[in-house]
Order: structure tokens, then sequence, then C-alpha cells
């Protein structure tokens, strides 16, 4: 396509030149690609929360006896500690992609380990929590819901912090940014959503007792 | 001008560019074994490999049927057959169905579109190669002690909890594990189909520019989205239940089972419109080419596709009105599932509208989709009977519905994929399949699918249960039917498959265009080059433009200037010979 032809267009497409310059730039764009690829995954995943919530509301409204024998609730206050240190380490980590945004490597990994720092403390309170408790997976629907959820979300902190070990390590090879920003938007978006999906389990389990 | 002539044309057109093609690496049979991540590769993978497993999944029918064809159940053992059928549903959706059109959107997506490949490629190919996993876990079943799942294809529990055997991996293990690797590469191929529609398109190809079949294909690729987690979560519990121990589905110890069959339902009856939604989008394609004519209401029929995937999410409890559901839950989603009817009327009536007075061609692919356009008629009616409460009560779970389902799947879905191949087999390998042959293949799928299914219906509202080997010796005739239909039908798979292997090898060479269709795809030489385009097309109109003397796009690849000139005349000649008509 040379100018020329672009030029004999006919009159009724007035628009035409400037849009397929800017379809060109969207056809190499594959970093905002991957971006609305991820958004849609995480929406996707959502469901899966989505799905669990409505299962855990169905049992928990349902069942006659709800707790286990010998159970008469779950503690709040650890956990409560714990929801206070995931939630900002989601600050933390817009904190190192403005660092990253400004070119700042050093600011950029210390607030990166940072967050890591704050994802492990987190899964190793959950840990922690889970050992302390008198009942088990297969302790009725309670327990089943109980570990299914928390479990299913630890595994996502989980991947987090090993997404944020794989940014941080890839921050030391030479040009890697060159490219764009995705990886580490990626990652620190992935951050946030598993923080909300926190917050509102957080709320049906340990809340709503 | 004759078609002759243009068909000489096309060839001519290809020819200039045949050093070309032959010269581009790779383009051998042996690209379909690698890990190619041409979309059209991928996309001729699929659709083989879901063929195949079609055949596998008819056998099975056929061993049903051929147990069937007597009252007493003398031919396999139970629990044989019981691993049959639920092998056999299991197959043909998870195996046939979703790859087979995951296939087809795969390789004609991103043409129709005007992209040069898909978003991501490389996850693109990644989907494929999931798919022999699936496979080879879902064969699996049939040895390991104990056999395959038995369980039906929804496995509801408590049947699918049991482990008689008490082995850690069961027929029902390696079942659950094969739905959860089929679910994330239906998750990755969604994600990638989505991100092409939305940002891929070419310039000038605005939402309302895109083919039907993007519409569908997009629509259908949301439902994945939004309805196939629900699916991955019931699973994972029904897997913790199976093997863990835990008591999410087993009500004597707090748990619920018809949960499981709300998490199934989510998304299976979703499900449902992922697979019919891109027949859909076939139908609008195959119409307007064989009756040159303009699809009917272009706008209507894309927006009805998205109204399909929104209503298709509040209909599922409709499979669950004999699972103790509440009254006022029954009335609401009978009412909810009565309204997916009005967004399909409106696409049946725009096709009718579309072949009404229009030049008709009854070339096979026309025949499958007018065949396949009567039979989604009647499972439409028998749809709506069964969204009745009171008549879904009286045939639950009888052979009423696997009538009903079998004209969906087979009638309807089955039909318009064979369509899309015959219809796009010159587009995919240059050759022109055999029309003789292709047309007894039409007929005898289309006698031996009414003559199976047919009779379900008269045997359903007798009161004949489905999922069992044996019966009472009234139901007999109508089941000596059903399985002489049965066995025709994997007949007539026979003139498919010569057909089509022939025609590859040794047909007769297709042109770019042999169906004077519009569309970027038939732009393109046949098969398309990698990457599809040497320069991305502008478009400049909407499609179907039958009779329309606008061109498609601004400049048209792979054609010299003369020839541009012939092809316009002959487009010319072509429109004031329909004019005049």
């Amino acid at each position: 396509m040379n100018n020329d032809s672009i030029a004999q267009q006919p009159e009724f497409l007035p628009d035409i030149n400037t849009f397929y310059q800017n379809s060109l730039h969207k056809i190499h764009d594959h970093e905002g690609h991957s971006m609305f690829g991820f958004i849609v995954f995480l929406l996707s995943e959502s469901i899966i929360f989505l799905s669990f919530f409505a299962g855990y509301i169905v049992y928990k409204t349902n069942t006659v006896d709800w707790l286990p024998p010998g159970v008469s609730g779950l503690e709040v206050k650890e956990p409560l500690i714990n929801t206070v240190i995931l939630i900002s380490s989601s600050f933390v980590i817009y904190l190192a992609e403005r660092e990253l945004h400004r070119n700042n490597l050093p600011g950029f990994r210390f607030y990166l380990i940072a967050t890591m720092a704050m994802g492990s403390y987190f899964l190793y309170g959950q840990a922690i929590e889970w050992n302390s408790l008198e009942f088990g997976f297969t302790s009725g629907v309670f327990g089943g819901t109980f570990y299914l959820l928390t479990g299913f979300h630890g595994l996502h902190v989980f991947t987090g912090v090993l997404l944020q070990g794989i940014m941080l390590s890839r921050s030391f090879i030479p040009g890697n940014y060159d490219t764009g920003h995705f990886g580490i938007n990626a990652t620190s978006l992935f951050w946030h959503f598993v923080d909300v999906i926190w917050i509102i389990l957080f709320v049906l389990i340990y809340v709503w007792q | 001008m004759k078609i002759d002539d243009f068909k000489k044309i096309n060839i001519e057109v290809e020819r200039l560019h045949y050093d070309r093609l032959e010269k581009e690496p790779g383009r051998d049979w042996k690209r379909y074994f690698t890990f190619s991540t041409d979309h059209k590769v991928i996309g001729i993978q699929y659709l083989v490999t879901a063929f195949f497993f079609f055949l596998v999944g008819g056998i099975f029918a056929m061993i049903i049927r051929a147990e069937l064809i007597t009252p007493a159940s003398d031919l396999v053992d139970r629990t044989v057959y019981n691993g049959m059928f639920t092998m056999h549903g299991t197959i043909m959706l998870f195996l046939w169905t979703f790859p087979s059109l995951v296939g087809l959107a795969n390789y004609l997506v991103p043409i129709q579109i005007g992209a040069e490949d898909m978003a991501f490629p490389r996850l693109n190919a990644a989907a494929f190669w999931l798919v022999p996993v699936v496979a080879i876990l879902t064969i699996a079943g049939f040895f390991v002690p104990g056999g395959s799942a038995q369980a039906g294809w929804w496995s509801y529990p408590p049947v699918s909890t049991q482990n008689p055997t008490g082995f850690l991996i069961n027929g029902q293990f390696l079942w659950i594990l094969a739905i959860f690797v089929s679910g994330i590469s239906s998750i990755m191929g969604a994600v990638n189909f989505v991100t092409t529609i939305f940002r891929m398109r070419a310039p000038g190809m605005t939402l309302f520019r895109m083919p039907i079949f993007v519409w569908t294909v997009l629509s259908a690729q949301i439902i994945q989205l939004f309805g196939l987690p629900a699916l991955t979560a019931g699973s994972v519990m029904l897997m913790c239940d199976l093997t863990v121990g835990t008591t999410f589905f087993d009500p004597a110890l707090g748990g619920d089972a018809v949960l499981f069959q709300h998490f199934f339902w989510f998304y299976s009856h979703p499900a449902v419109y992922v697979i019919i939604l891109p027949i859909f989008g076939i139908f609008s394609e195959i119409f307007p080419v064989y009756s040159r004519k303009p699809l009917f209401g272009y706008h209507v029929v894309a927006i009805s596709s998205i109204i399909i995937a929104a209503v298709s999410a509040l209909v599922w409890v409709h499979h669950m009105y004999a699972s103790g559901t509440a009254n006022w839950m029954r009335l609401v989603f009978m009412i909810s599932t009565m309204c997916v009817s009005v967004p399909t009327g409106i696409k049946v009536f725009a096709w009718l509208g579309t072949i009404w007075r229009g030049k008709l061609r009854f070339n096979t692919a026309m025949l499958f989709a007018l065949g396949g356009l009567v039979m989604f008629v009647f499972a439409g009616i028998t749809g709506i009977m069964l969204a009745a409460v009171p008549i879904d009560i009286h045939v639950n779970n009888t052979y009423f519905v696997v009538g009903h389902f079998h004209y969906v799947l087979y009638g309807t879905v089955t039909m318009g994929m064979f369509a899309a191949i015959y219809h796009w087999f010159p587009k995919m390998t240059g050759r022109m399949y055999n029309e003789g042959w292709g047309q007894i293949h039409f007929w005898l799928t289309f006698l031996g699918t009414n003559l199976n299914f047919f009779p379900m219906h008269s045997l359903g509202l007798h009161g004949m249960l489905r999922r069992v080997a044996s019966y009472a010796p009234e139901y007999m005739f109508s089941n000596v039917l059903a399985s002489l239909g049965g066995f025709l039908l994997g007949m007539s798979t026979l003139p498919f498959i010569f057909n089509i292997i022939i025609s590859w090898i040794d047909g007769e060479k297709a042109g770019n265009n042999p169906w004077r269709a519009i569309g970027l795809e038939w732009l393109v030489a046949s098969p398309p080059p990698i990457e599809n385009f040497d320069e991305i097309p502008i478009v400049i109109s909407e499609p179907y433009g039958y009779g329309k003397s606008e061109p498609l796009t601004l400049d048209r690849p792979f054609i010299e200037v003369e020839t541009i000139e012939k092809i316009t005349l002959a487009t010319t000649d072509n429109q004031v010979e329909i004019n005049n008509n």
C-alpha cells in the first residue's frame, strides 16, 4: 500500500487514512493484545471463585449442623492481621510499578521484594492457622468449603509471589523493558485481583460466622 | 459469463502466485504433525482430530444401538453399556463438537476479519495440543480396573462419587481430569478468540462489517469464558469428593447433591449455545452465497447472537425441573428458556428471508445447510415443548429428550459442520470435492438422522427411559428403526471420508473463489499463504454484498490489474443476470 492509493480512496470514507495508520499501529501492538487477553482471562478466572462463593453461601444457609462437633468457630484476630498485610501489599506493588515507569530499577526491585515478603508472610500465616485448626478437609461441608476456598486462594497467592519472583529476576536482564511493561503490569493486576478475592472471602468465612 | 470461464480466471490468478506458494517453507503434510503456530494449520489439526473422535464416538453409538435392537440386554455387559453411553456423550461433546468448531473458527476467523493470525499463536497451538491429552485421558478410562466412567456425560453424584474398585485412579477420576484439561484448553482458546476479534480486525472492518460467523464465534467464546469456570469449580469439588473424601455432594453427611447439578448445567446448558451459535454462523455464511442474495437483516442477526449468549446464562435450571426444584423457580426458568426462542426465531426467519426468491444452487454445502435448518426447526419445536414444565416432567429422562438433543447435535450441528467442511474445503485444500459423492453423503445423512432420531420421540412419549440396556418388548419396533438409522449414519460417513481424502490428493484445482462468494477469505489464494495477506486489506463495505456493485476491499491482494478488470467484469455480468431475474 503506497501513499498514492490511499490518496485515491473514495470520498465517502474521509478518515480511512488515519484509521489505517492507527490500525497498523494496533496490529503491532502485541503488548496491548496481551493485556487485553489477560484481563479477559482474569474475568473468567473470577467466575471460579464466584462459583465457590455461591456454593459456600448455599451450604452456609442450608446446612443444619454447620460447625463440626467440637468446633466453636474461627479465630478472627490473626487472619485479620494477615488480611491487612495482604491488602497493604497491593499498594506496595503499585509503588513498584510506579518506580519502574520512572525507570528507577533499584526502587522497583525494593518494592517488589517487599511485596513478595508480604505475600510470603500471608502464606506463612495461613499455614500456621491451618496447623492450629482442630478440623480437617473432610470435616463436613464446613471443613470442606473452608479448606477449598482458602486453599484455592492460597494457590493464587503462591502463583502471584512466583510471578513476582520471575519479574524480579527478569529485571536483571539488560533490555528487558524495551518491549514494554506487560509482564509487571499483568503481575500487578493479578495481585490486585487476588486481594479483592481475599476481601470477599474474608467477609464470607470469617466475618459472617 | 459462464461459471467455467470464471473458474478459469480464478485458476489463472492462482497460477500467478503458484510459484510463490510452492516456495514457502513447510507447506507439505508434515506440518500438520508439528507444533505449528499458523492458525490455518491448527485449524486443520483440530478438524481432523475431532473428526477422528467423531468416528470413535460413532462406533460407541452403534454399539449402543446394536444392544438396543433387541429388548433384552444381550450384546454387551451392562457395565460396558454404561461406559458406552457415558463415553459416547463425552467424546461427541468434548472431542467432536467443541474441537471441530474451534478448529473451523481457528481457520476462518483471522482470515474473515483480515488478520494475519490469531492474537496469541503459541497459546493457540498449546490449546490444540491439549486436545490429544484430553483424548488420552478419556480413552485411558477403558484400561483401568473397573472400566471407564459410567455415570453418564453429566456425572451426577451420588453415582459419580462411587468408587467400588477402591483404586485412586479409576474411570471417573480420569473422566474428571479429562474435563478439567478440556476446560483449560477451551479457556485458552476463548481468551485468544475474544482478543483476536476485538483487537486484530483489519482497517475498516468495523464490528458491523464482520461476517456473522465471526459474531457467533465471539458470542460462543464469551459463553465459554463465563460458563466454563462454573463447571471447573463443580468438577474440583466432585474430584475432592471422589478421591479425598470430602462430602460436598453427599446429603448423608451434610452435602448437597443438587448443587453439582447447578454447577454442571450453569455451564453445560450454555455449552449447547457454544456449539450451536457457530453453526448459526455457518448457515448465515452459506445461505447468501448459494442464494445470491445479501443476508436478510444482517444487524439483527448479529445482535441476536449476543442476546442468545446473554440469555443462555439464565436458563440452566430447565434441566432440573425434576430435581426437587421449587415451583417458583420452575416458572422463572420456564419463561427465561422460552425467551431464547425469540432471538433464535429471528435468525430462522432471517435465513428464510435470505433464500426466499433467491437464485438457489443446491450444492452439497447448501443441501447440508438446508437439511440442518429443517431439522433445527424441528428440534426447536421439541425444545419449546421441553421448556414447558408439565411436558418436561412427563418426558423427563426419556428418549424424547434424547431425540430432541440429537436433532440439535446431529441434525443441526453435525449437518452444519458438514456444510461448513464442504463449503470451505476448496479454500482449505485448494481442491474441489466430488459433488456427486457429496450429495450421496447428504442424502444418507439426512435419511439416517431422521430414521435414527425421529422414532425416539414416540418412544419417549410412551415412557421408554434413556440409558437402559433392556426395555419392554412393545418398544421394539421403534428401537429397530432407530438402530437401522444409526447404522445408516455410520455408513454415511464412508462416502465423506473417501471423497475428502481423494479430492484432497487429486481433486480439480479450485481457484481462489469457486463459489463466487464475497468475503475476505475468498480474496486470498486457496489454500491461503502463511499470514494470509500480502497487505492487510482495507474493508470498505458490509459483508454479503450480493447483487450490489460495491467492492469489499479497497485493494485486492494477490491479483494483478488486468485480472481485477476481468473479475470486475465477471462480477458485474453476474449481477446484471441476478437483477434481471
